[in-house]
């Protein structure tokens, strides 16, 4: 369902060139678990923004579902990112001024659903991400761990078929970063296809197929036989 | 997006701002109180000025000595005297068709004293008629008698606080006073109603037309005032009484005939330029808000750039984040246009407690141009910053620094 052909990402740095993708070729199917390590700078945080259409390749072809999204106007990209695509931050990224259920409600609100639709679901969400009782707390009044539960939320709402998480757990400590693991891993147990960008071997080594890159190259990609 | 779901989102930012946003309302609000207040004060003085000149009467001209080349303009009032006009010119108008009734006027100042009391009181000479054409009414006893202008007669009418001054709490009517040397008895006292044109009649005492020219010892009149028949007939009255008294002049045009309207169109027009004026001035408090506007949202989308990042991140199209930007200048510039409004019509009414002569009442096209630049200026000067925003990389946004 994702497939990226020849994909290149150039930099410019002042006069110098930074290539921070080197001619990616890369197939994800429907429901794949994937994590991406490599050394810092490496490009993964670039690649994971290709898939997700924030940022766009300096040649190459991204098709998305057999359909090439390359080309796309930026309200074109806008749509398929709501529509079929979910990000994770390291950072979270909450609006500070918003409650966690509006926060989660934020996409819904993008795409015009109707008020009592958008209640319905992201109340289900709360509920699934052990958030009861703190739909109506600020960011700054939660955990680091719930932050990322809201986040996950916010992600998921839509119903996408991508999640994509950078770093999801490198803002936490070793237990919370287990517990949003789980979340995660539960998404993608329920068919989503999850990309997991991580420096921690440990959580990278549970994804179904593993992906190396080093320099902009993919310099390994395992699956794991079971 | 809804519409609905856009301002609601608009209004959160902007309490989340809550000190930007209470100063750029303040100074929104400024801009259009000012208007508001200005263009009252303008449009009051405006309306005082028409009704003193509705007060005269109606279809009034007024006659005049000296020329004047430009008719219609205020600074003829201070015309030079050549030839004067006397009381058989002012009969003699009587004779145009267009002219209903004249009232001579002869004016100057005396002592007039009771047997307790004196006072230096402006004094005018006049007819009978002069009752109806000024539309005075009376309080007590009768206006001067009808009869031969041309014989003096010791009879004299008070003006209301003239009266009060002389007499007090007595009866005044019947009575006999003295002004300047001569005795004349009191026939009547005018009904108070305040100033006019310059003539406060509560001061003013009023007797016949010979009797003020002896008392002035002069010969000559002040002004003539003339009734035209109907409001159509004002122009043929104006080039009747020209006519007249220039046959009466040896041919010589050396008086001025100004209509009523005239004067009251110059001081109109003169009065709604100063009201624009104002107006314009203070429209520029409504632009420097506008920039104010301009240059908070510039920091709020840099200060944000973060938030728009990640509402690019969950989907929001270039076309929908302009919007959210835009929302929350309209909410901004509307709350702002609001307050000011009622500001400016608190402003407004405190102004008219504090000077009751003065209409002050903000014109309505004052109110809805205040509202309306407030409005268009806020969100004219969020197109660069909504634009801005729109155009943002998502990904250097949501990096951390
Ligand atoms: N917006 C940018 N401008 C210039 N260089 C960038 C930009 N984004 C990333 N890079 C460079 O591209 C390379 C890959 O970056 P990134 O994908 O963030 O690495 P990773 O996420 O693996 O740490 C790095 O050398 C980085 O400096
Ligand atoms: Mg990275």
């Amino acid at each position: 369902m994702i497939r990226l052909e020849g994909i290149q990402r150039i930099f410019q740095v002042g006069d110098q060139a930074v290539h921070a993708l080197r001619d990616i070729d890369l197939s994800i199917g429907a429901g794949e678990y994937l994590s991406i390590m490599g050394p810092s700078g490496s490009g993964k945080s670039t690649l994971l923004n290709m898939i997700g259409l924030l940022d766009r390749p300096n040649a190459g072809i991204y098709r998305l579902d057999g359909s090439d999204v390359t080309g796309l106007s930026d309200q074109e990209q806008a749509r398929v990112r709501r529509d079929k695509i979910g990000f994770v931050f390291q950072f979270f990224h909450l609006i500070p001024r918003l409650s966690a259920a509006a926060n989660i409600e934020l996409p819904l609100l993008l795409a015009g659903v109707p008020a009592d639709q958008r209640k319905t679901r992201v109340d289900q969400l709360i509920v699934d991400f052990g958030l009861t009782g703190r739909e109506t707390h600020r960011p700054d009044q939660l955990s680091g761990g719930q932050r990322q539960r809201v986040a996950i939320a916010r992600a998921t709402v839509m119903k996408p078929s991508v999640i994509l998480a950078d770093e999801p757990t490198g803002n936490l400590d070793r237990a919370t970063g287990q517990e949003v693991m789980s979340i995660l891993e539960g998404l993608a147990a329920g068919g989503v296809t999850l990309l997991l960008v991580t420096h921690d071997p440990e959580i990278g080594n549970r994804a179904s197929r593993k992906l190396r890159l080093v320099d902009g190259r993919i310099v390994a990609d395992e699956r794991a036989s079971s | 997006m809804r519409t609905a779901d856009v301002l609601r989102f608009a209004s959160f930012s902007l309490v989340g701002a809550r000190t930007r946003t209470l100063l750029m309302i303040v100074a929104m609000a400024i801009g259009v109180a000012a208007v508001v207040v200005l263009t009252s004060l303008g449009e009051g003085a405006r309306r005082y000025v028409v009704g003193q000149f509705s007060s005269l009467g109606t279809h009034l001209l007024i006659v005049f000595p000296g020329r004047s080349e430009t008719t219609g303009n205020p600074g003829m009032l201070l015309g030079e005297t050549p030839r004067d006009l006397t009381l058989d010119d002012a009969l003699t108008l009587t004779r145009s068709r267009a002219i209903r009734r004249i009232a001579p006027l002869t004016v100057g100042s005396a002592l007039v004293t009771t047997h307790k009391r004196n006072r230096e009181t402006p004094v005018l000479g006049s007819t009978a008629d002069m009752l109806e054409i000024r539309q005075m009414s009376m309080g007590q006893g009768q206006f001067l008698p009808r009869g031969d202008p041309r014989q003096a007669s010791p009879v004299c009418v008070l003006g209301a606080k003239v009266r009060k001054e002389l007499f007090g709490s007595q009866p005044a009517v019947g009575e006999w006073l003295r002004i300047g040397d001569r005795r004349f008895r009191v026939i009547g006292v005018l009904a108070s109603q305040g100033q006019s044109m310059g003539f406060d009649t509560d001061e003013l005492v009023i007797v016949p037309v010979a009797s003020a020219q002896m008392l002035f010892n002069t010969s000559s009149l002040f002004r003539i005032l003339i009734e035209a028949r109907g409001r159509e007939s004002i122009a043929r009255a104006k080039q009747d009484a020209l006519d007249i008294l220039a046959q009466r002049h040896d041919g010589e045009k050396d008086v001025t005939v100004v209509t009523q309207d005239a004067i009251l169109a110059t001081f109109d027009r003169i009065l709604r330029a100063l009201t624009l004026a104002v107006a314009g001035i203070a429209a520029i408090s409504l632009a420097v808000a506008g920039i104010l506007i301009m240059n908070v949202m510039l920091i709020a989308v840099s200060q944000r750039t973060q938030e728009i990042g990640l509402l690019k991140a969950i989907g929001a199209a270039p076309a929908q984040i302009r919007a959210l930007f835009f929302a929350e200048a309209a909410v901004l510039s509307f709350t702002g246009a609001l307050a000011g409004l009622l500001l400016g019509l608190l402003g407004s009414f405190v102004i008219g407690r504090i000077y009751p002569v003065l209409p002050v009442i903000p014109p309505w096209w004052a109110v809805a141009a205040a509202f309306c630049t407030a409005l268009v200026t806020g969100i004219l000067f969020s197109v660069a910053p909504a634009r801005r925003a729109s155009r943002l990389d998502p990904v250097e946004s949501l990096a951390r620094h």
